[in-house]
């Protein structure tokens, strides 16, 4: 009874003009076309959006979660980054 | 509830006691101690993936064969207003599956196997879509008490330790306030109604009442797997516990409509604060699992041929969609 499966696409939707895109969820389709037809029935059914993209699954590359610790921990340690990190008087204003 | 199937079977081994002692898995029990969501990439003991992978099908196979009992409505709803709210409502049901399948293909497995499952037997769905739906009331029934008794089933889940089904179980709690309410009115309308009218969703409260208990699946005492899935945060509220909220809020609203809840033994517990109900017919329960149910052959039949009927649109979209892309290549390449 099994068969081959149709493409799977990550769907993402623009909840409000001036937001970015953001993911929602995926969507199995035949084609391009239909994810983007099969995404708004699945996915903004009350109004949740004013855009939509799709995108194939297997076009998403992604950090290796094995190298989590190496590729973002290293940030952890960089405070001086951050403005906080700076004594600044109370008397000196705007900045 | 809508994986009360996951409650049964002794002696079933498809799911692995795990060695609680080795490392990885103690680091894994203090990630989800701590509140921490688990991740399709992160490492996860094969029980609780396989757990998951049973559970969230489950979920999503009773959203998809709970569209046939209201589905068969849609044509004789009483009103315009009213078709376009079964419509929608149902539309959503289909839509909580698809957002469940996502979650669980997450976890390794492709829809075709999950969907093979389903069509083969193999994988169960929840028991209360295989009673019927002889008249309108029932349709209100459904939304009140099985809508209901989902929502207080879905709203823990939502804190599921399991990210992808959490995030699902967010989306349709959304969703399903509507679906509660739209039967609840139903049920107003016609209590409020005729004095047939008010027979007929007396009747309908009499046949979902003890299925939609049932929903919540086995008593603490009889569910095995339960302490493991509590302490992996995959529930994180007990069957009876649920059950008997279901219950507190449930009888009120039945009063409200005038009805009589068919159960004699119940009893508000003023110690307590909470009422007191009758033994479960649990041997019911346990054959409509079974398969022997009033309409377990005739959903399967229907989602089988529905399955069936469609194989020819699935295969052409996708010879389609070959089809087309191979004839842009051609162009890009005479353009060249
Ligand atoms: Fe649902
Ligand atoms: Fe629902």
């Amino acid at each position: 009874m099994s068969q081959r499966d149709w493409p799977l696409y990550e769907v993402f939707v623009r909840a409000r003009n001036g937001m970015s895109h953001r993911h929602v969820g995926s969507v199995h389709a035949a084609d391009p076309a239909m994810a983007v037809e099969m995404a708004r029935d699945v996915y903004t059914r009350r109004s949740e959006g004013v855009s939509l993209w799709v995108v194939p699954s297997a076009a998403i590359i992604a950090s290796d979660p094995r190298d989590k610790d190496v590729m973002f921990e290293t940030m952890g340690d960089k405070i001086y980054r951050h403005p906080t990190f700076y004594d600044i008087p109370a008397d000196v204003k705007n900045i | 509830m809508y994986t009360q199937g996951l409650n049964i079977e002794a002696g079933d081994k498809s799911i692995p006691l795990e060695d609680r002692n080795s490392a990885l898995m103690q680091r894994f029990q203090s990630r989800i101690d701590a509140e921490e969501k688990v991740e399709p990439t992160d490492w996860m003991p094969e029980g609780y993936r396989k757990t998951l992978i049973r559970q969230i099908s489950q979920h999503a196979h009773s959203e998809i064969v709970g569209m046939l009992p209201e589905g068969n409505w849609i044509t004789r709803a009483p009103s315009l207003r009213r078709k376009m709210i079964l419509l929608a409502k149902v539309q959503d049901e289909g839509g909580h599956g698809l957002y469940l399948y996502s979650a669980a293909e997450t976890l390794g497995i492709s829809r075709a196997e999950l969907i093979d499952q389903l069509l083969t037997g193999k994988a169960k769905y929840s028991s209360i879509f295989n009673y019927p739906t002889p008249t309108w009331a029932d349709v209100g029934a459904i939304g009140w008490l099985v809508d209901g008794a989902a929502i207080m089933n879905q709203v823990p889940l939502c804190r599921c330790s399991y990210g992808p089904y959490a995030r699902a179980m967010i989306r349709v709690c959304k969703e399903e306030s509507f679906h509660q309410r739209q039967g609840y009115e139903i049920m107003i309308a016609l209590s409020q109604g005729t004095a047939e009218q008010k027979r007929m969703a007396q009747e309908a409260l009499n046949r979902w009442w003890w299925p939609s208990l049932m929903m919540f699946g086995p008593s603490d005492a009889a569910s095995l797997h339960s302490s493991q899935n509590m302490a992996w945060k995959i529930k994180r509220v007990s069957n009876d516990e649920l059950r008997q909220k279901f219950v507190d809020v449930t009888v009120p609203q039945a009063e409200f409509l005038g009805l009589t809840v068919p159960d004699p033994d119940l009893r508000w517990n003023g110690e307590t604060g909470h009422y007191e109900f009758g033994e479960i017919d649990w041997t019911e329960f346990n054959q409509v699992l079974a398969g022997n149910g009033p309409c377990n052959r005739d959903r399967m039949k229907k989602r089988r041929k529905a399955h069936d009927d469609g194989a020819w649109v699935r295969e052409a979209a996708l010879a389609h969609a070959e089809k087309r892309r191979a004839r842009q290549a051609m162009t890009a390449a005479a353009a060249e």
